[in-house]
């Protein structure tokens, strides 16, 4: 395989420039998640808010990470797609998005839903590389389950 | 152990220069390269070597001819090794040390002649004090619960005062160590109230020996250090430490994983109480590893997991235990892998491990040389081969160890990456990971320039350089 086609275009920028990086003071779960293979780390924030017909909403994830460039932009590219999202769709983004880079190559990835996510599905020809991409959105999806619990106003509704 | 120096060295034939960059693949030393058309070069034939590794020869990655610098990890087997172990399957196989039948007395003289010969390799005094175990993580955890066995209150008593440990008394590791050869320790001290204590390591990546007056005590009852570190390729000076251990009383134990495969030991001339390394990466098969330990000492040792095999007498409700190395191999062991283990020692003596270990200094030299040529590239480990084996640790400044191993593994360059089951050396330097170049004898000249090569690439392909 072409490295241009693992390290997309996409995936370089998110990787130079991260988007929402950083650790924001507004938030109701924050999680540490390690890949204890190679030691890379993420810690990440969540902060949801009921939204307007009761279904929770992801008003901000900030995160600060060290790791590879699959690891950093799958981070970053994540918080694009969930931010200002109802948790429903950022997690059925997140369904998407892991079934694509567990595919080991047969899953293209719908564009529609992961938007510059299907920049990584060349991911999923290198499994070992899967947990890099996976990282992030783990962090978020335990971060955002914690928030759901611990907020009841959140649970009863969501 | 055989003699070094009588080793039978493997005459370079000059007119095999596909391999190599030029016909230089003796190895009398960097300065002391011999001329073009040189008639006999001391060292081994790299070539006739690698038509043994048939594995050495296949494509990955879109058809690029494999460079395999990951025997570190795991090292690849040679014919002979494969061999032994399909003779052994198809014409000899039985449970050892049972049964009463033809099969199985040949299935046990494999067996144990595999362990006679891997207790000359090392420089054993009995084939008794070799125990074979599935791994070296597995001969650790041996040691490690044995102790904790001897103590428990209640336990075997007579040997509490030998092996027992306490609150009050200290482990001591490195700060260097593999996973390996800490998290057992750092259970035996959760498991008895021990304490344990560590060696840091310098910003030139040696033991910080500056403590040892108050590291090593009348309260450290285990040493348990690396011989040659898996990341840093740095050789720790075992002598003086077995020395220190034992002017106070202390077991040493030392992880020899990464040493046994690439030069001589001998454990007699070391000192070392324990010894422990694997068989899948000094060209044997995965599923062996061996304990060497003094025999005094084994005799003595609680045993760590029980059951059939290891067992003297069995009553409902006590047993006592067979003399060593039985005691400690517990149940019908592994055998194909044993015996693949005693080929591939024969295969290292006839190479003669002085060759092996002049060979290998050769290409960690050249690697050292040509990664260090590349700005933004950084050796984590001795910068010469000086006490220093052929682990070669680097970070690229700008690139993430993983997808400098990513470029790498495209250009055919097997390495490993991340942080080698070694994580709290890892964070003692403020990294990461790092991407690790391990060789074996089989590795050429010409390997590490694709080694240098594809870093470059990285640098490129990431446009840090
Ligand atoms: C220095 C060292 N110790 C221990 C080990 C563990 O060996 P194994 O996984 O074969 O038990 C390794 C292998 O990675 C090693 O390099």
């Amino acid at each position: 395989m072409q490295m241009e086609q693992l390290y997309q275009e996409i995936i370089l920028d998110h990787y130079r420039a991260p988007h929402h990086h950083g650790l924001r003071d507004r938030f109701q779960t924050e999680v540490h998640h390690v890949n204890p293979t190679c030691g890379d780390e993420v810690t990440l924030r969540v902060q949801l808010s009921p939204g307007a017909d009761g279904v929770p909403v992801v008003d901000d994830v900030s995160y600060d990470s060290l790791g590879c460039s699959i690891s950093q932009a799958s981070t970053s590219v994540m918080t694009d797609l969930a931010i200002g999202v109802p948790l429903p769709d950022a997690l059925a983004t997140l369904e998407e998005f892991t079934r694509m880079v567990t595919s080991r190559g047969t899953v293209e990835g719908d564009e529609d839903v992961l938007g510059d996510g299907v920049a990584f599905a060349g991911v999923a020809r290198y499994p070992a590389r899967v947990k890099c991409a996976l990282l992030g959105w783990m962090a978020f999806k335990d971060a955002a389950s914690q928030a759901v619990d611990r907020t009841p106003d959140l649970a009863a509704r969501g | 152990m055989t003699d070094p120096q009588t080793e039978q060295l493997v005459r370079h034939d000059p007119t095999d220069v596909d391999l190599a960059r030029g016909d230089d693949v003796g190895y009398a030393g960097p300065e002391d390269q011999p001329e073009h058309g040189a008639v006999e070069v001391l060292g081994l034939d790299v070539a006739a070597i690698r038509a043994d590794f048939p594995i050495l020869s296949r494509t990955v990655r879109d058809g690029r001819p494999l460079v395999y610098l990951d025997s570190g990890a795991t090292s690849q087997r040679p014919v002979p090794v494969i061999d032994a172990e399909q003779e052994y399957v198809t014409g000899h196989h039985a449970a050892v040390h049972r049964g009463a039948h033809q099969l199985a007395e040949e299935a046990t003289d494999f067996y144990e002649g595999a362990r006679a010969r891997v207790a000359e390799f090392i420089g054993a005094g009995r084939p008794e004090e070799v125990v074979f175990t599935k791994n070296a993580t597995e001969a650790l955890n041996l040691v490690a619960y044995s102790l904790g066995n001897a103590s428990v209150q209640g336990g075997r008593g007579v040997h509490g005062s030998r092996f027992a440990v306490g609150p009050g008394d200290e482990i001591l590791v490195t700060e260097m160590e593999h996973h390996a050869n800490l998290v057992p320790w750092q259970e035996l001290c959760r498991r008895t109230g021990a304490t344990l204590r560590w060696f840091g390591v310098t910003d030139d990546f040696r033991l910080d020996l500056s403590g040892i007056h108050e590291l090593v005590t009348p309260r450290t009852k285990v040493v348990a250090f690396t011989h040659q570190s898996n990341v840093l390729g740095t050789i720790n000076p075992v002598p003086l430490l077995v020395e220190a251990a034992h002017r106070v009383g202390a077991l040493t134990v030392l992880d020899a994983c990464q040493s046994v495969p690439h030069a001589a030991v001998d454990v007699v001339a070391l000192g070392v109480d324990f010894l422990a390394f694997s068989g899948h990466k000094m060209l044997g098969p995965s599923g062996v590893g061996v304990l060497y330990g003094r025999h005094e000492l084994l005799e003595q040792m609680p045993p760590f997991l029980t059951g059939g095999s290891m067992i003297e007498q069995v009553f409902m409700d006590h047993s006592t235990y067979a003399a060593p190395p039985a005691r400690f191999e517990a149940g019908v062991p592994m055998t194909s892998q044993a015996v693949g283990l005693g080929a591939a020692v024969d295969y290292l003596e006839t190479v003669g491990m002085k060759a092996v270990a002049d060979h290998e200094a050769e290409l960690t030299g050249l690697a050292l040389q040509g990664l260090s040529s590349l700005r933004g590239v950084r050796i984590i480990g001795p910068a010469d081969t000086t006490d220093r084996g052929g682990a070669v640790s680097f970070v690229v400044d700008g690139v993430h160890a993983h997808d400098v191993g990513q470029i790498l593994d495209d250009e055919g360059v097997a390495v490993r990456v991340g942080h080698h089951c070694a994580w709290p050396l890892h964070r003692r330097f403020g990294i990461a990971a790092t991407v690790r170049a391990s060789f074996a004898l089989y590795n050429t000249p010409a390997e590490v320039d694709a080694l240098v090569a594809a870093v470059a690439q990285a640098q490129r392909f990431f446009e840090v350089a």
